[in-house]
């Protein structure tokens, strides 16, 4: 299991201009809903931006640290 | 990834035009995110093949490579891979999905 904060940490490192959302879904770190707000997706595809953030949570998606990640990305409106 | 596998993986894809890697299968989805993605194309009354990575370690793992997606389902159309099950849904709820499988089919 991960705690939100570290998965936010992450993401914000990887797009510093990013606003974050982690809610745990399940209280067990492990089954995670993640918002991603970030100027870095525009013109980018859904998959590309989801790659984006995988990318940032690699270590911890490879151990299944996090079993579960719903994930919604977006542009600033 | 080693060129056996990378063919292996080419082929299974190639096998119809909408291709879902999945745990379990159509009948019996073993986890809930590889339910949404039959439930969806089923909505959608679309054929579509599947393979259920449980049942094969290298494509399990050879599949997360071969797309860079860390996750299962993924879901390809026309040997392209356009998602999960989390893009999965909103392409269904905006209408993007039923036109982009049909002109996959067409």
């Amino acid at each position: 299991m991960v705690h939100p904060d570290q998965v936010r940490a992450a993401i914000s490192q990887a797009l510093p201009d990013a606003t974050v959302e982690v809610e745990d879904l399940t209280g067990g770190g492990d089954h995670l809903q993640v918002k991603v707000v970030s100027t870095a997706f525009d013109g980018l595809s859904r998959v590309k931006q989801h790659q984006l953030v995988y990318g940032a949570l690699r270590s911890e998606l490879a151990s299944e640290a996090i079993h579960a990640l719903a994930l919604q990305t977006s542009t600033p409106s | 990834m080693d060129a056996s596998l990378k063919q292996r993986l080419d082929d299974l894809v190639g096998t119809s035009p909408i291709f879902v890697f999945m745990k379990g299968n159509k009948l019996m989805p073993q986890c809930g995110f590889s339910n949404n993605v039959v439930q969806i194309l089923n909505a959608l009354a679309v054929p579509f093949e599947t393979f259920d990575v449980l049942s094969d370690m290298e494509i399990r793992q050879g599949i997360k490579d071969y797309s860079d997606w860390p996750t299962i389902p993924q879901v390809y159309v026309n040997g392209e891979f356009i998602g999960g099950s989390d893009i999965l849904i909103e392409m269904y709820n905006s209408g993007e999905l039923r036109e982009k499988l049909a002109v996959a089919l067409a």
